[in-house]
């Protein structure tokens, strides 16, 4: 009955695999993460195997005639079936999952993004091998195809990166910097999640991942580069994000806000989502957040501005989704 | 064999009548409540965890119906933090570990057919403290204070007092008292084990359960240890500001993952082996025979053991360690599954060899046993480093580990509630009512759990209060969370049965008809325990031994009377069980009591940062304790007496053949593994940092040697004091004991100069070292305390040269304080390089 169970589920698994799962170990899209679905299945059958196998052993014993089984022949099954099967069985697991501990080998040349966690949202820094870093937070973007080395650190708590599709999770510890390598095989929009509890929003501590052709990306990260393009796309946004000390916490490259507490907003326009993938990015969205940012994200450190009036928040955030 | 005496009726009832005079229970609405007996203790202490376990089960239900569907807001996410927080650590601190302590101390007296514990006092006391710590814990959810910081509790997240409130506090102290009260019961059941068996049952033909209950409280010892080292840590730096964790001063937040998964893994084990034995109890019950492969269980059951020990880095594979470390944590975690197998598959082998009597007991267990398979096999999937990449920390973690515990902790435990039932109650349970229980909950269970593998597997993050639609798991968690009500169902119709249980009439003696001695109780029990204490020639006595039930209630064995009107059981050596003494055994007494709310005061009064009245808590609990012990290693007034079969039997006993002496050994243990602790993390930062302790002064090496001369001292004093003591040169060990005094007292200010100068704000290097040094000077003050005690024991005439079991024990407790004293000093004056 178990085993049928499994069965079962197996089934439901590959009818899951035709929907749309962007934050899913199942429906990988990076190498790391194919690997070890690959190795959960063998595993997931081995166990239903093993699981059907012990129910109906189990079964067996409980109808079995009195006599059937003696006591030498009981010993004998307790040493082969308790003892040597599962030893071997396990050093066969070990030695088969062995090569997926080998870290992936990474080239100087290759892409480095460092990913700092903080409390909740991510603040991200691309370092190609020339050029200076590129900033940016709550998105991160990467080469089809190519290595790419994510430098793990955090600032407040430990946090864990987890992007299902791509890779297993890495902790992000304070005082700690990890390492994760990876390489995506496949195009796409798909999502991340903090997986270590890191306070009251931690459920809402998400990432857009977004996987790019090579050349697009490229073309993209080059882009990054430079002061915020629309910066004055609306003026009285400008000014009111100004006045109200946003640059306290933000950074605007190529205006004076230039804050590192709190996340990059240069190219604030470009993400898809609000408050570390929790939002759509929408003008009303932005407007709100600002106004009242503990209502989306309770415990999020940026101050609320009840102050503003709607017209206000929406100027603002008419001028932040400007930022390309 | 004079077996004629005990021929006569009206012996036999002016024995029982002299039995039930000194076994007779405490009255009164106050008085009721200070009795002693194992029985009632027992049940008392079951009832709470169980009471525990429910209130735990409804926070979960509660956070099911938050997760029913995405986006949902029932409660926020600070109280959905407090819950999980709560139910996880409720489910672990008060009620699996406390319910196995529990049970046993139910069961552990009838299995070896002994009149009570070896210490029923200190089973009290350790009940008292459970109850009081359990309830500050679990009552804080309705001040809106509970811990919030997951069981773990990672710092630095619960460290920093302005991203953490009281919780932590609560969390971190409350749970500290309970531990407390943890290892004292485990102490007990070791000392039981190993020294109140009835004659005759040497190690190999001691029943399983208590074999368990051995290989568990040895567990208990080694493993709570730890955590309460890292207790100390996490409070120094919440309420001080030492900072142990905080990175920014040196200290690393991974010390603590080690020392909570040192200690939590084992307690995965500490919570599952009970109903392993649970198991090797009813299985030959309901085979009708012996169980097959005792020697291997008992092997396994070692194992397991000792494995666990091995294994706390797969709670950690995502930490970034290196690799091979990794391998090697893979390797031992998939290895535990071979002992597991071994235990299985001899019950499966025992059941297949046996007649099988089916019945709601070995429902429950095949039950258990089916659920508890999935998480095994789920267990070493994620053992394996690269899959729990992937799956660690999500649902499918959450699904694994409640598999494991339904299936391998409260399924087997309701199994064991209906075939315990009859003998702690005289009374069956009903079988209907049991089965229509366990089916309910069997699917409950498998709704409930079995779909999050794949919601984990989907994306789902652990210790989430909502996730979104567009993940496409709402209609798992939907199922989960019908699943949970299911399963609540199920848990109210065994309560009902439980709670109908008083109306229905008198069980059979032995109702299931099986072997073993426990089995002997009968459903009109008297308080004594057990009529005489039988002499053991078998695993299963009443099946393989001869009129065994009939000789055992005609007083025919050992011990039928008690003609000084005095609590007695028979203690037996260690290997073979030969009988060497009758110790006589507490009885009913408030200061258990008193002093459990005295050291919940301590525990209580620091959380809320009120010191005074904490210290002064403290004093009243060291008062209270010399008070308790004042009664106790008693000069009996008769050297020995006879206990039946022409055997006479001394009435004092000290050193390794007295109980008294265990205990203090395996307390020292205790302590060493949670010093050993302390200075685990001293050299964990000396690894982690190169330049640990530079640009500190440090202690140097003049202060630590000074201060280590004096507590070697102070340990020679207390041995030649005892040597010469036994010698009958009473006044020179006297003047020892105070010379042994005035040493651990200038040790202590020695100690104290190694911290001259050294900030433990400023750095973790002063900080390591001032914990070190104040562990051993605390150590050196109680070393004090002890011999003055024992100095006025002997002026007060309550120590003898042929009476000397309070410096026996003394002594032990010296010798652990030498090696604590030789390690802090060594290290703090020695290493690094910065000393000298």
């Amino acid at each position: 009955m178990r085993g049928e169970k499994f069965i079962a589920i197996m089934g439901l698994c590959w009818l899951l695999a035709g929907c749309n799962r962007h934050q899913s170990t199942l429906a990988p899209f990076g190498a790391d993460a194919e690997a070890i679905r690959h190795l959960f299945i063998v595993m997931l059958v081995g166990a239903v195997g093993i699981a059907g196998f012990v129910a109906w052993l189990m079964r067996r014993a409980v109808r079995a005639p009195v006599g059937e089984m003696t006591h030498r022949k009981g010993m004998r099954l307790v040493l082969w079936l308790g003892g040597i099967v599962p030893t071997v069985v396990l050093l066969g697991l070990l030695a088969y999952s062995l090569p997926y501990m080998r870290p992936r080998p990474v080239a100087p040349a290759d892409l480095r993004i460092a990913v700092d966690g903080e409390q909740f949202w991510w603040r991200v820094a691309y370092r190609a091998a020339d050029g200076a870093p590129v900033l940016s937070a709550n998105e991160i973007r990467i080469p089809v195809g190519r290595t790419v080395a994510f430098r793990l650190t955090a600032g407040d708590v430990v946090h864990s990166f987890w992007i299902p599709g791509l890779a297993g999770k890495m902790d992000m510890i304070p005082g700690r910097t990890n390492t994760l390598v990876v390489r995506a095989d496949r195009s796409g929009r798909y999502r991340g999640q903090c997986a270590e509890f890191c306070g009251l929003s931690h459920a809402l501590m998400a990432l857009d991942v977004v996987a790019m052709e090579p050349a697009a990306f490229d073309a993209w990260l080059e882009g990054q580069r430079g002061p915020a393009r629309g910066a004055v796309a609306d003026v009285a946004g400008a000014r009111l994000f100004a006045a109200q000390g946003c640059g306290g916490c933000h950074a605007v490259r190529g205006t004076a806000a230039a804050s590192r507490i709190g996340p990059d907003l240069s190219r604030f326009g470009q993400r898809a989502t609000l408050a570390a993938g929790i939002l759509p990015m929408t003008t009303a969205n932005v407007a709100g957040f600002i106004r009242h940012p503990q209502a989306t994200k309770p415990g999020v450190r940026m101050p609320a501005f009840p102050q503003l009036s709607d017209a206000e928040a929406m100027a603002i955030a008419r001028y932040l989704e400007g930022l390309k | 064999m004079s077996l004629h005496a005990q021929d006569d009726p009206t012996l036999r009832a002016a024995q029982e009548d002299r039995l039930r005079a000194v076994w007779k229970p405490p009255s009164g609405w106050f008085f009721r409540w200070t009795d002693v007996n194992n029985n009632r203790i027992g049940v008392w202490y079951t009832l709470t965890a169980f009471g525990f376990m429910l209130f735990a089960g409804v926070l979960a239900l509660i956070m099911r119906t938050q997760l029913a569907v995405p986006n949902n807001d029932l409660v926020s996410a600070n109280t959905f933090n407090q819950l999980f927080t709560l139910h996880g650590s409720m489910m672990m601190f008060l009620f699996a570990v406390p319910m196995f302590e529990a049970v046993s101390i139910i069961l552990l007296p009838q299995l070896l057919g002994a009149r009570d514990l070896p210490f029923p006092r200190l089973s009290a006391f350790g009940y008292w403290s459970f109850l009081l710590g359990g309830v500050f814990v679990s009552g804080s959810i309705f001040f809106n204070a509970a811990p919030d910081g997951g069981w773990f509790m990672y710092p630095p997240l619960t460290t920093r007092t302005d991203l953490s409130g009281l919780g932590a506090d609560i969390w971190m102290l409350g749970l500290s008292f309970i531990e407390v009260s943890s290892v004292a019961a485990a102490v007990e059941l070791i000392v039981g084990v190993l020294k109140c068996r009835p004659p005759g049952m040497r190690l190999n033909l001691m029943p399983l359960y208590a074999w368990y209950i051995l290989v568990v409280a040895v567990m208990i010892l080694f493993a709570f240890p730890p955590l309460i080292a890292g207790d100390l840590l996490f409070e120094m730096e919440r309420l001080l500001e030492w900072p142990f964790f905080d990175a920014a001063r040196g200290g690393d937040p991974l010390l603590w993952q080690h020392l909570f998964w040192i200690f939590g893994h084992p307690e995965v084990y500490i919570v599952f082996l009970p109903s392993i034995a649970l198991f090797a109890m009813l299985i030959p019950t309901f085979a009708q025979r012996h169980l097959l492969g005792y020697p291997w269980i008992v092997l396994a059951a070692v194992g397991t053991a000792f494995l666990s020990f091995g294994l706390w880095v797969h709670h950690m594979f995502a930490t970034g360690l290196p690799k091979i470390s990794l391998a090697f944590f893979s390797a031992a975690s998939e290895a535990v599954a071979i002992p597991t197998g071994v235990q299985i598959f001899a019950f499966i082998a025992t059941l297949w060899a046996g007649k099988v009597k089916w019945s709601t007991p070995l429902l429950y267990a095949s039950g258990s046993l089916a659920i508890f398979v999935i998480g095994g096999l789920t267990g070493v999937m994620v053992a394996v480093a690269p899959f729990d990449w992937q799956a660690h920390d999500t649902y499918f973690i959450v699904a694994h580990l409640h598999y494991v515990l339904i299936g391998g902790t409260l399924l087997p435990l309701f199994g064991g509630l209906y075939y315990y039932w009859p003998l702690i109650t005289g009374k069956k349970l009903s079988d209907r009512m049991g089965r229509a229980a366990f089916w309910i909950m069997f699917v409950g269970v498998n709704l409930t759990f079995f779909p999050m593998h794949l919601s984990g597997l989907e994306g789902m993050p652990r210790r989430v209060f909502t996730y979104p639609a567009e993940l496409g798991i709402g209609w798992l968690n939907l199922a989960s969370t019908a699943g949970s009500y299911l399963f609540a169902a199920g848990v109210l119709v065994l309560v009902i049965d439980l709670a109908l249980s008083p109306t229905r009439p008198k069980a059979a003696r032995n109702p299931w008809n099986a072997g073993t001695l426990e089995w002997l109780a009968h459903p009109d029990d008297e308080d004594w325990g057990i009529r005489s204490v039988p002499l053991i020639e078998s695993r299963y006595p009443i099946w393989d031994q001869k009129d065994f039930v009939a000789k055992v209630d005609e007083g025919r064995f050992f011990l039928p009377d008690a003609e000084e009107g005095r609590r007695e059981t028979i203690i037996t050596s260690v290997l073979d069980a030969r009988p060497v003494s009758v110790i006589r055994l507490g009885t009913p007494s408030v200061k258990p009591m008193i002093t459990a709310v005295a050291l919940g005061a301590v525990f209580i009064l620091t959380t809320y940062h009120l010191y005074l009245l904490s210290a002064i808590s403290g004093v009243v609990t060291l008062a209270c304790v010399l008070w308790w012990l004042w009664d106790t290693a008693e000069i009996p007034e008769k050297p020995e007496k006879p206990i039946g079969h022409g055997m006479h039997m001394p009435l004092y006993s000290a050193g390794p053949a007295a109980p008294g002496w265990w205990a203090m050994f395996i307390t020292m243990m205790a302590d060493a593994t949670a010093f050993s602790g302390l200075v685990f993390g001293y050299y964990f930062y000396w690894t982690i940092h190169s330049d640990f302790g530079a640009g500190f002064d440090g202690p140097g090496s003049a202060a630590p040697i000074m201060a280590l001369g004096l507590s070697l001292a102070s340990w020679v004093g207390t041995v030649v004091a005892r040597e010469v003591h036994a010698r009958g040169q009473v006044m020179i060990a006297r003047i020892l004991l105070v010379a042994g005094t005035i040493a651990a007292i200038a040790s202590l200010f020695a100690g104290l100069r190694c911290l001259d100068g050294l900030d433990p704000k400023a750095n973790v290097y002063p900080a390591i070292v001032w914990v070190l040094t104040i562990w051993t000077v605390v150590h050196a003050a109680i070393g004090a305390i002890m011999q003055l005690y024992t100095l006025a024991r002997s002026l007060a005439g309550r120590m003898t040269p042929s009476h000397d079991a309070d410096l026996r024990n003394i002594t032990v407790y010296q010798h652990f304080y030498a090696l604590t004293a030789s390690v802090t000093y060594l290290t703090i004056g020695l290493f690094p390089e910065t000393g000298l």
